[in-house]
């Protein structure tokens, strides 16, 4: 009796799973590809293979890399200095760290264009170092502004992944080795880096994500169709076109960004699940 | 500031000067820095000024829709979110191993793709919108669907949260409450609840904060109406960016109590993981 009625409750549990899985997560992947190709197959071709579309693709690529390459060193820095060493003020400057993940990303674009805008306090300052260079550097409204707002909002990403398995490890194996002589980035690379290792990937690849797919910060500093937006910025630019050509086309274009997002998804899997095996062993 | 804090315990571990150095720097040039200008821009600002601007009806009405509907998707992903977390632990059935790697599907589609998709899924071009619509729900253009699109952007961070909380817990714990006796809703309230409860806190203020703040997903479902209080926070702040009228300071001085507002969560957060870390510890 006891177990005929553990069962039910099992089920409807997993039923109410399955429901909300299929219909939040699911159904909106297959949606999206559906519409892209509601039009035919060289529509679909079409929207992505246009001018607009292939440089938005461009500055998202230069802006993922570069996002990824920044927070990736200073996540990796940071996470050592917070788990190495006691200082004072250590768990206000973890918390500073992490800013950038609990505040609106309209906030971060704001804060750029307040930083080196028209009326920046800062835009004198860039004035006169690109009088001295003879370069003509914008820091927003521009791609590099594109860049910045990307870093940004992906900043805490890599070192939140890597401070808790940091502290876990403990400092006794890098003590020991640097008692023997070791150089520090000695250390680093021969006993830190394999615990580090698939922590780092994992947090690679959420940067990864965040950083193509960056809408709200990204917005604020890019007003350039064609020139500083990115594949999300076009996608909003298609569909408040309005008309059902380019509403097809926006989707067309978010077909390009799902696939990207399933590729992040298997990854993440595979790192989690070599993750897991390692720490079984 | 900080740079001259001393090291309680010297370490013997080199690299101090250096790591401190480039963290401090990175952050305090792409973070902080950037950060501090919004304050000052809104300190430009005369107290009056500053609360003339948020107390604009419409500003208050946008900080009212955030709250509200951000409180309640994470409220609603507390609920599905122990359950999808307690299925993916305890239970198995085909495409478990598929549900769980796809939980975080809403951290890696773009939030503007997530945006246009669920609008045209809930409104009446979509079929799922043509039938609530028929049900007299209408979903899309409306609070119900800014809270659609923050349940779809929040409910990752409170599966995850609880998951490793409910994995350590040993399934012997429920069975010797069973055996003495008590009810399955009373193990799960005395048992299992006060274990996951700093979990479900923590992912509670994570989804919280990130829909108060959310900007992409919810723009387009939202319909942002004045009239029907419909404006989130964010973008009546991205409003005030736009060509033609730009209004910097009253952009800052709402960010500012956005900021603020993230800031009180934050804090509270980084609370609740140290009571908790305290506990597991002791």
């Amino acid at each position: 009796m006891k177990k005929k009625s553990e069962n039910v409750v099992k089920w409807i549990l997993i039923g109410i799973s399955v429901v909300f899985f299929l219909l939040m997560l699911v159904w909106p992947l297959f949606e999206v590809i559906f519409r892209a190709v509601a039009d035919g197959w060289e529509t679909y071709s079409a929207a992505l293979t246009a001018d607009n579309t292939v440089s938005a693709l461009q500055v998202t690529l230069i802006a993922t890399v570069i996002a990824l390459v920044v927070n990736t060193f200073f996540g990796v820095v940071a996470a050592w200095l917070v788990t190495k060493f006691d200082f004072r003020g250590k768990n206000v400057l973890s918390t500073l760290i992490d800013i950038p993940f609990s505040i609106s990303p309209v906030i971060a674009g704001l804060a750029y264009i307040m930083t080196f805008g028209r009326s920046g306090w800062a835009t004198p300052l860039i004035d006169k170092i690109n009088e001295l260079l003879g370069t003509d550097i914008s820091l927003v409204f521009s791609v590099p502004g594109v860049v910045l707002a990307t870093i940004f909002v992906t900043f805490p990403f890599i070192s939140r992944e890597i401070i808790p398995i940091l502290h876990a490890q403990g400092k006794d194996e890098e003590e020991a080795a640097s008692m023997m002589g070791a150089s520090g980035f000695t250390i680093f690379r021969k006993i830190t880096f394999p615990h580090i290792k698939w922590g780092l990937l994992y947090g690679m690849i959420l940067c990864t994500a965040r950083a193509f797919g960056e809408f709200g910060a990204v917005y604020a500093v890019s007003k350039a169709r064609g020139k500083t937006f990115t594949l999300p910025l076009e996608i909003d630019a298609l569909y408040m076109a309005g008309s059902s050509d380019s509403i097809t086309q926006a989707f067309a274009v978010s077909s390009l960004l799902v696939g990207m997002a399933v590729i992040v998804l298997v990854f993440k899997n595979i790192v989690e699940y070599k993750a897991k095996k390692k720490e079984e062993e | 500031m900080k740079k001259g804090s001393v090291t309680k315990t010297k370490s013997i571990i080199p690299g101090f000067g250096m790591t401190m150095g480039i963290t401090v720097a990175m952050l305090s040039l792409l973070v902080l820095i950037p950060l501090a200008s919004v304050l000052a821009y809104s300190f430009r600002l005369s107290w009056q000024e500053f609360t003339e601007l948020i107390t604009r009806p419409n500003v208050v009405q946008a900080f009212v829709t955030s709250i509200f509907c951000a409180l309640a998707a994470a409220v609603i992903n507390c609920v599905f979110g122990v359950i999808l977390a307690w299925v993916l632990v305890r239970y198995d059935f085909p495409g478990k191993r598929l549900m769980d790697g796809m939980i975080e599907l809403p951290f890696a589609l773009p939030t503007a793709v997530a945006g246009i998709t669920l609008t045209k899924m809930y409104s009446n071009t979509g079929f799922l919108g043509r039938a609530l619509e028929r049900a007299g729900i209408g979903a899309a253009y409306s609070k119900t669907g800014i809270i659609i699109a923050m349940v779809f952007i929040g409910i990752p961070f409170v599966v995850r949260a609880i998951q490793p909380v409910l994995e350590k817990l040993p399934e012997s714990l429920e069975e010797a409450s069973t055996m003495l006796g008590a009810s399955r809703l009373k193990t799960f309230r005395s048992i299992i609840f006060p274990e996951i409860r700093p979990a479900l806190l923590t992912g509670f203020g994570l989804a919280l904060a990130r829909g108060i703040g959310e900007y992409g997903s919810v723009i387009y479902i939202s319909g942002n109406s004045e009239k029907n209080g419909t404006q989130v926070v964010s973008y009546v702040i991205m409003q005030k960016l736009n060509a033609g009228n730009v209004d910097y300071e009253g952009a800052a001085a709402i960010a500012l109590v956005l900021l603020i507002i993230s800031f009180l969560m934050l804090f509270a957060i980084n609370i609740i993981q140290h009571v908790a870390s305290r506990r597991t510890n002791a």
